[in-house]
């Protein structure tokens, strides 16, 4: 049991940005909108975290600066989709090019230097030295950040009149907007927190993880995430559930390799979307099951006159 | 993406082609595995490329194009570098090996050198360094440094290149602790820091104090400086990433290799001699030691850094025994290098499984 502890930390580590870009995203489609963008803004986040701090700036800028990245991206995402009303999942797959793109061209003088300044663990006195749940207390800032989010997330959409307007719109934009609400500033503000919680998941990878900048950082982590939200059926909780255990399968797999048992790391990484093709296909078997769990109306453009 | 740099790449080909002319200088063009600013194995071939510049100055005309994956992508690459008038092209990573030799055989007049592999041709010639003796420089200090007996390496391909640093790393530090034994974590990747982090995590967690790795990036070096334990550069001097981790660097040097084929090339004789060198030939070494390590690991290392310059030592000379105990290699006899480059076992002290086993 004590050996599996740090696999236990291995699998939060990678499930805290998971959970950040997948909440995100989350209440991105519950608005109705599909943002397929997630790693593009992720990567010009963490690409502006890496760089506000090897400018000098502190970690304070580096979170902002990650943030206002992502939504400055989904800022531009969201004019295309719901005020020009172009294909959301066209422009969103344009954004991941878009955002890989720039990220490497822009980062190549930050390439081959550590983060000049970088969240530090924190562990929770007594709490953290716990077999197996120890981890959970030993997170970064920006790990505990990610908690209150979700706990934040889940009360705002399920508890406040807040949620449940953008998840009307989600449902149905037309009984939405003849109730008076104001469809795209709701879908607007969905996407902006979408974008700056991606950018805020590419700030964890820049100056929390990895601690450096390269192409490529996220490596594919915004596609687990797309995944993610789809695996928890729209919900927060699930989301955090799912992230421990996509994020635990590659560290689970290298774990069992050094207690002898070798299984291939190709065959691991492809796990995650296998589960949430078993996840779709388990709910569009039923009608009742797909109209319960989906948003009914993601992806679906919505002219609302404003 | 990998676009922008195929593209960037493209206008400097471009650039570079425009210019020519004036007193014919040797174009040469290099195609990299990863991006130069990696740290590790595509920063050090661009150290050599710019080695070879510095040398000799407007007698040659450098260009490279980074981040090729090794499929498709390489071939062509590869191809377009050889139509662009280089007469010279270097193809940095073993998986461009067929690439390489598919396209020499559309362009004879060009001389491909392609780096560890193990197939040639009349105009593809191989280099490789190597790097197993500063592996086993780096064992002996992990020896000494390692306070628990285990030893974690950080492994990308099961190829014979990456199961004798392995093993000479594990013999290394045997020389030290005959208890001692390595953990090694297969990634499947040459260069992905996410991955190589993880594994870190992972030998850590499972009890390793001294790390070393066949990965391309800093990422394990950082790994081992965020959870208080040491581990090595590979590839190039990473010193300045992780200074309180890290114990020393073993490091390709590729300048002189790569300032030779083009003195080869001007003089009309191209170089065509297979150059397997080592820190003999000046081609690697293990460098920037860290003042922490005891004295007599120091001395240790320097003893048999100079009897392998001065030829008397070879890393691979009996007794060596295999994880299973088994003499593989006898007292008194040394591998081949043909042996050497086709090792398929671990040595004693090495945990675990061989994938594909």
């Amino acid at each position: 049991m004590e050996s599996l502890t740090p696999l236990v930390a291995s699998a939060i580590a990678a499930a805290v940005p998971l959970v950040l870009a997948a909440l995100g995203e989350l209440v991105v489609e519950r608005s109705g909108v599909l943002n397929l963008g997630l790693e593009g803004m992720m990567l010009l986040g963490a690409l502006a975290a890496f760089a506000a701090v090897a400018h000098g700036g502190g970690l304070g800028l580096a979170v902002a600066a990650g943030i206002a990245a992502g939504a400055l991206a989904a800022l531009v995402f969201g004019v295309l989709t719901v005020t020009l009303q172009a294909s959301q999942v066209a422009t969103g797959l344009a954004l991941t090019i878009l955002g890989s793109g720039v990220s490497a061209f822009l980062g190549r003088q930050y390439v081959g230097f550590p983060a000049a300044a970088s969240f530090k663990d924190l562990p929770v006195p007594g709490l953290s030295a716990i077999p197996l749940v120890g981890p959970l207390f030993s997170l970064n800032l920006l790990g505990y950040v990610a908690a209150v989010l979700l706990v934040g997330v889940t009360w705002l959409l399920f508890h406040t009149r807040a949620g449940l307007i953008v998840r009307t719109v989600g449902e149905s934009p037309a009984v939405a907007r003849s109730l008076g609400l104001r469809v795209s500033r709701v879908r607007y503000l969905a996407v902006l927190f979408g974008g700056a919680m991606a950018g805020l998941a590419g700030c964890y990878y820049a100056v929390a993880q990895f601690k450096m900048w390269q192409e490529g950082l996220t490596s594919g982590n915004g596609w687990i995430a797309l995944a993610l939200v789809v695996f928890a059926t729209w919900r927060p909780l699930r989301v955090a559930v799912g992230a421990l255990l996509f994020g635990g399968i590659t560290a689970l797999g290298l774990y069992l390799q050094t207690v002898g048992v070798h299984v291939s790391t190709f065959a691991l990484a492809s796990l995650p979307y296998l589960a949430t093709i078993l996840v779709l296909v388990f709910i569009s078997s039923n009608q009742q099951a797909l109209r319960r769990n989906s948003p009914t109306s993601l992806g679906k453009p919505f002219f609302d006159g404003d | 993406m990998k676009l922008w740099s195929k593209l960037a790449g493209g206008l400097g080909m471009l650039v570079v082609a425009c210019a020519a002319s004036a007193a014919d200088p040797v174009k040469m063009a290099w195609v990299y595995v990863g991006p130069p600013g990696d740290g590790g194995w595509t920063f050090a071939h661009d150290q050599g490329r710019k080695a070879v510049e510095k040398k000799l100055g407007a007698k040659v005309q450098t260009s490279f194009v980074e981040n090729v994956p090794e499929g498709a992508d390489a071939e062509r690459v590869i191809r377009d570098l050889a139509a662009k008038g280089n007469t010279i092209v270097f193809t940095t990573s073993f998986g461009y090996m067929e690439q390489t030799l598919k396209v020499a055989k559309s362009f004879p007049k060009t001389e491909f050198y392609h780096a560890t592999g193990f197939k040639s041709a009349p105009n593809v010639t191989i280099y490789n360094s190597r790097m197993y003796e500063p592996a086993y420089l780096a064992g002996i200090i992990a020896g000494h440094m390692s306070k628990k007996g285990m030893l974690g390496f950080v492994a990308s391909f099961p190829i014979p290149e990456v199961l004798r640093n392995i093993n000479v790393f594990t013999m290394g530090a045997r020389t030290v602790n005959p208890k001692i034994t390595t953990k090694v974590v297969w990634i499947s990747s040459w260069f992905d820091p996410s991955k190589e982090r993880q594994a870190a995590e992972t030998l850590i967690g499972q009890g390793a104090d001294v790390l070393l790795q066949n990965t391309d990036s800093s990422a394990v070096l950082q790994t081992a400086q965020d959870k208080g334990v040491y581990a090595f550069g590979w590839d190039s001097d990473m010193t300045a990433y992780a200074p309180k981790a890290h114990l020393a660097s073993a490091i390709e040097v590729w300048g002189g290799y790569y300032t030779s084929v083009a003195e080869a090339a001007l003089s009309g004789k191209p170089l065509k001699k297979t150059v397997w060198g080592g820190i003999k030939e000046g081609m690697n070494d293990l460098v920037s030691v860290n003042p922490i390590i005891p004295e007599a690991a120091r001395k240790a290392v320097e003893e048999k850094k100079a009897a392998i310059k001065a030829g008397k030592f070879n890393v691979f000379t009996g007794p060596i025994k295999g994880q299973d105990g088994s003499i593989k290699v006898p007292a008194g006899t040394t591998l081949s290098d043909k042996e050497i480059d086709s090792i398929n076992w671990y040595a004693e002290g090495v945990e675990g499984q061989l994938p594909g086993k």
